[in-house]
Parts: structure tokens; sequence; C-alpha cells
């Protein structure tokens, strides 16, 4: 158990060396996140102008624009840049050898770098991301009771464990498909819509919005804005909360499978 | 006891059978015809503990596929394998800290970080006890004089560099059993050598076994007294290296010095003529007939010198190799091209 501590302590510590290497081109992705904040801003004050009435499925304007500051930063723990494409460029490429070869699983080491890039992430955005929040503070409704800003941290780490073990499964699909960029296409593209990362779900009608309850991705930046926002309270947050839990223990099996499926499979491409 | 122990192993792969032009692109998206390729036909192959083997084969010949599936990178088709006692593709973590893989064309260290980042994973993930680690780290980097280039990131290396830094990492827990896949390609003569020769003194050192594959016979020669050539997916041949020549070549090189002026014109009857450069002369010549053209040589022209040598062993492989090749082709021809491609039993020397 200390052995596995200590190989996965080092692995972070070796991720967190690897992601400093490209600083330069990581501040600037950092830094070119927070421009979309404006446009949005903007277009929901429009949206609210046009409509006329101040409410708009119970959410002000105000509300909205919190919203969507807050589905930024659940986002931010969510989205995993590069996962599952560069798992396929591994089992294209013939690099996922290593982890057949060396005693060391493969989910591990990718869950670990991705909480170093994580890390990494946050230490450049903290910055930028507190001066918007201060920015913007008079949009949100001030801070929510302790109990729920637990919640919401707790649907955060969840947000991350969640939108990781989906990618990664995706990811495996390169085992049978050497090229999986239009299936992630398609993925993004999911949601983009149904997390809720461009407007409040509420918004949606029905049947899309029980359509949209049945799948894991509004877990992923809905679901923690809305904890924020008291839009989830009561049994509601703690039965939301069980559910997010559960979509991650599926992934986290199917991810699992589908590795093992894969090594199966695998035939070693590339020499 | 061996510890490579290998009975009738199979691996055939499907491979997606792609005719010319656009129209077949096209008809390729609904209907798609596979073949099956046997890279790995049925080998059977003991290797004792300690013992250094060389692997010769043409592109293709399935020396790789072998390596692979002892290495549990792929699972086989049929058969049996088991090194060190484990079934390298069940892929237990007590058999992946016994044995390590090599492959010159694949880099497996970090390649933005110096190499010392991969070694200090390498010390974790293997379980190497620090005071190990250190000392194998400090001999292996001393033997290969890579000492001052560890704080390198690794993308910053030189191909030689790299490589001895790979040779190092495989070696951190100080593996029983090393597969090594073309560990000299790319690199030049001088890297070469060191290569080889560190190759060699470690593997008398420690006595662990390695399996080798390379295309280049020097690496071969200077380093392996056993030798097993894979020509599709069979083994066509296994003992030593110089045996090859006696197994595989009916000739014998003839050079021949002449006296002044004294060639004669009709140097065919003794044999092939592969060159004349007045006053000398090479021929090739039936092993069989050799001491029958020698006396008849003799007997007829003035010679100053005379030599009788065997014909260089990279020509003996290829034509070998050639020779295994225009089997299959024919073999195909006659089975139609859909079937999967069977190798001769002709060719079954051993």
């Amino acid at each position: 158990m200390l052995a596995r501590a200590q190989t996965w302590w080092t692995i972070l510590k070796i991720c967190v060396e690897e992601r400093l290497v490209y600083r330069g081109d990581f501040a600037l992705g950092t830094l070119m996140r927070f421009l979309p904040i404006v446009t949005q801003i903007f277009l929901w004050t429009a949206v609210f102008a046009a409509a006329g009435s101040g409410l708009i499925k119970g959410y002000t304007r105000n509300d909205v624009v919190a919203y969507y500051l807050l589905t930024m930063l659940a986002r931010a723990f969510s989205s995993m840049p590069g996962l599952a494409s560069g798992i396929a460029r591994q089992v294209r490429e013939g690099e996922i050898k290593k982890f057949l070869i060396q005693p060391i699983d493969l989910v591990t080491y990718l869950l670990l770098a991705r909480v170093a890039h994580k890390f990494v992430y946050y230490l450049v955005a903290a910055g930028p991301f507190a001066l918007v929040y201060y920015l913007c503070r008079s949009y949100f409704p001030g801070w929510p009771p302790a109990e729920v800003m637990a919640a919401f941290l707790l649907s955060l780490v969840l947000a991350f464990l969640l939108g990781f073990f989906l990618e990664a499964t995706m990811g495996m699909i390169a085992f049978w498909f050497l090229e999986v960029s239009s299936l992630l296409f398609v993925y993004m593209l999911f949601t983009f819509f149904f997390s809720g990362h461009m407007f409040p779900l509420e918004i949606l009608p029905e049947p899309w919005k029980t359509f949209v309850d049945f799948l894991p991705f509004k877990y992923m930046a809905y679901f923690p804005a809305a904890v924020f926002l008291g839009k989830v309270q009561g049994t509601e947050l703690v039965h939301g909360l069980m559910i997010q839990t559960a979509w991650i223990l599926g992934f986290i099996v199917l991810c699992r499978v589908s590795m093992q499926a894969g090594f199966n499979r695998y035939s070693g491409y590339g020499g | 006891m061996n510890a490579v122990e290998i009975r009738q192993l199979q691996k055939s792969y499907r491979v997606y059978q792609k005719n010319e032009g656009l129209v077949a692109s096209i008809r390729g998206l609904f209907h798609r015809e596979y073949r099956d390729v046997d890279a790995v036909k049925g080998i059977d192959l003991d290797v004792a503990q300690g013992e250094f083997v060389a692997f010769l084969g043409p592109n293709g010949a399935g020396k790789t596929t072998t390596l692979k599936l002892l290495s549990g990178v792929i699972s086989p088709t049929g058969g049996q394998a088991r090194v060190l006692g484990h079934v390298p593709w069940l892929r237990e973590n007590e058999y992946r800290r016994r044995f390590a893989l090599v492959m010159g064309q694949k880099n497996q260290l970090w390649w933005d970080l110096p190499a010392q980042e991969s070694f200090a994973l390498h010390e974790k993930i293997y379980r190497i006890e620090h005071e190990n680690f250190v000392r194998t780290r400090d001999e292996l980097c001393d033997l290969l004089d890579v000492a001052h280039l560890l704080g390198r990131p690794v993308r910053e290396l030189s191909l030689g560099e790299r490589m001895k830094m790979e040779l190092t990492a495989a070696l951190l827990h100080s593996p029983d059993v090393l597969f090594l896949d073309e560990p000299t390609i790319g690199l030049d003569v001088i890297a070469q050598h060191n290569i080889q020769k560190f190759l060699k003194y470690y593997q008398q050192e420690r006595k662990i076994t390695i399996l080798l594959t390379s295309h280049y016979m020097k690496d071969v020669a200077a380093l392996c007294k056993r030798v097993v050539i894979i020509a599709q997916g069979e083994i066509i041949y296994d003992g030593s290296l110089a045996g090859i020549i006696d197994r595989f070549s009916g000739h014998k090189i003839l050079s021949l010095q002449f006296a002044d002026g004294s060639m004669p014109g009709d140097l065919a009857r003794y044999g092939d003529v592969l060159e004349v450069v007045e006053p000398k002369a090479r021929l090739r010549v039936d092993r069989g007939s050799i001491s029958q053209v020698l006396s008849s040589v003799l007997a007829n022209n003035t010679l100053e010198d005379i030599s009788v040598e065997d014909p260089p062993l990279e020509e003996v492989i290829a034509e070998l190799f050639s020779f295994s090749a225009e089997q299959q082709k024919s073999d195909e021809l006659r089975n139609g091209q859909k079937q999967p491609a069977r190798a001769s039993s002709q060719i079954n020397l051993k």
C-alpha cells in the first residue's frame, strides 16, 4: 500500500514537472478561456431586454450570468482536453505498449496525470478566476450557506471524476476504431448542449428536459451551478449527488472493462 | 531450467484487404474483404537461462511478433509460451517486474523530461529498493558513459544517447530476461559498437537471458552464439552463426592470381565467374566439386596465389531470405491469393 502511494506521488510529481515545461502555451490557453465571458454577459443582457419580462423559467438576468460563471468553474473541473484523443494517439502509435509491458496501471496513471494537469491549471487560473468573479460579484445572490457550499465543492470533485472516467471510456474505443476524432466531436456536441454549459437546462422544452435528466452530462456543468444557486435543495440535492456518484461508478466499471477488452484485442500497431 | 519455452505458438492477424483505386475505396465502405496473415506459424523454441539468442529474418518474418508475444503485448492465436514460468499475455505484475523490452524504434522515456525522472518512476513502479536503485543506476550510467546526461531532457539527446538511456531504464530493475528489438537501428558505427560492448559485458556479468532481433550481422556476430532464423513465421534454422554457411551455402569462393599473362580465356568451365581483374579472378564453385576444380586449375595454369573461402555470411543469409520469399510467392499463386499465406514445408530444413 505504501509502495503504491509512493508510486502515485512520484507520478504526480513528474506530471506536474512535465506540465510546467510548456508554461508559455499553458498560460496563454488559460487566459483565452476567459474571453467568452464578456460576450455571454452581453448576449444574456440582450435576451432579457428582448423578452421584456425580468424572469425566464425562474432565472433573472443576474441569475443567468451567475449561472454561466459557475458552469465555467464546473467545466474547469469536468472538461478533459486531450484525454480521449491522447489515448487514441497512444494506441495508434503504439506508445500504449508501455502500459502493457511495465507494471503500471493505465487508468491510474491517466487519472494522476490529469490531477497534476488540473492542479497546475488551477495554479495558473486561480488569479484570473478570482478577478473575474470579483468583477462580476454583483450578479451573484451572495454566498450560499455552509452546507450548500460543501455540497457544491463535493459536486465539483465528482464532476471531475465523472468527466475523467467518461472521457477515458471514450478514449478506450480507439482500440476498436483507431481514429476517434469524429466520435469525440459528437461527444463534444452532446456535452455542449446537454451539460448545461450554454444555458440553464430548465430552459429546455419537454421532452428534452426529461431526456437530459437521464444523461450523465448535466452533472458536469449544470448540477454544480444549480447547487450553488440553491436551485437544487434538500433531498433533491442528496439524490443528485447520489446519481452523480452512480454515474461515476458506472463509468469506472465501463472504463476498466473496455480497457481490458481493448488490451486483449490490441495487436501492437506501429512496429 | 529454461527461461523461455515456446510450444506451437501461433499468431495471425486479420488485415483489411484494400484494392487500388477510388471505386474500391468506396466499395470498402460497405463491404470489406479481410485476409488472415499468419505472422507466427506454430513455432517451438527453448532458451536456457543465461543464453544470448539472436533472431534473424527478413522484415515481416515474425521476429518482432514473437517478441511481442513473449512480452505480453499481444495474445497468441494458438499455442503456448512460458517465460520464467509465467504466461506472458496474462500480464501479471510478478512477471512484468522480471523482464524488460527495449525497442530501437520506440521511445519509452518521458520525452520532455530528463531521463533521471523516468528512472525515478521506474524505481517506484518496479519497487526497487532505493539503495539498489542508486547503485544500479550509477553502475549502468558509468558503463554506458551517460552520467553527465541524466539532467538533460530526453528530446535533446542524440539517438545513440537516447538508446543508452533506454537500456539503462530497462535494466534498472535487474530483469532476468531482456528482449531487444533492433536496439542499434539507426545508430552510427561507433554507437553500435558501444552498445554491443555493453550488452556483451552486461550479459556475461549478470548471466541474464537475452533475445535480440537485429538486421546488423555485426551485432549478431559480436554477441550471440546461438542464432534462430525465422522466415514466414517459421523457424528455419537454429544453431551457431558459422553453421548457417555449412547448412545453407552450397558454394565456396575460389580466388586465383595467375602468373603474368597466363590467365586462360575459358575460366567459366571451372565455375561461375564473379569478378575478373587481371591477373586476378574470383569464381564461385560448387562445394562438392571444389577439390576436383582445384586440382584441375593447378594442373593447367601457372598460379601465383590461390585461396578458397566461404561466401560472406550476409550473402548467404540474403540468399536464404530471398529463397524463402520466392517459396511464399509460388505458394500464394498455387493457393489463390485470398487464401492465407502458408509457408512451404519444403524449406523446413531443420
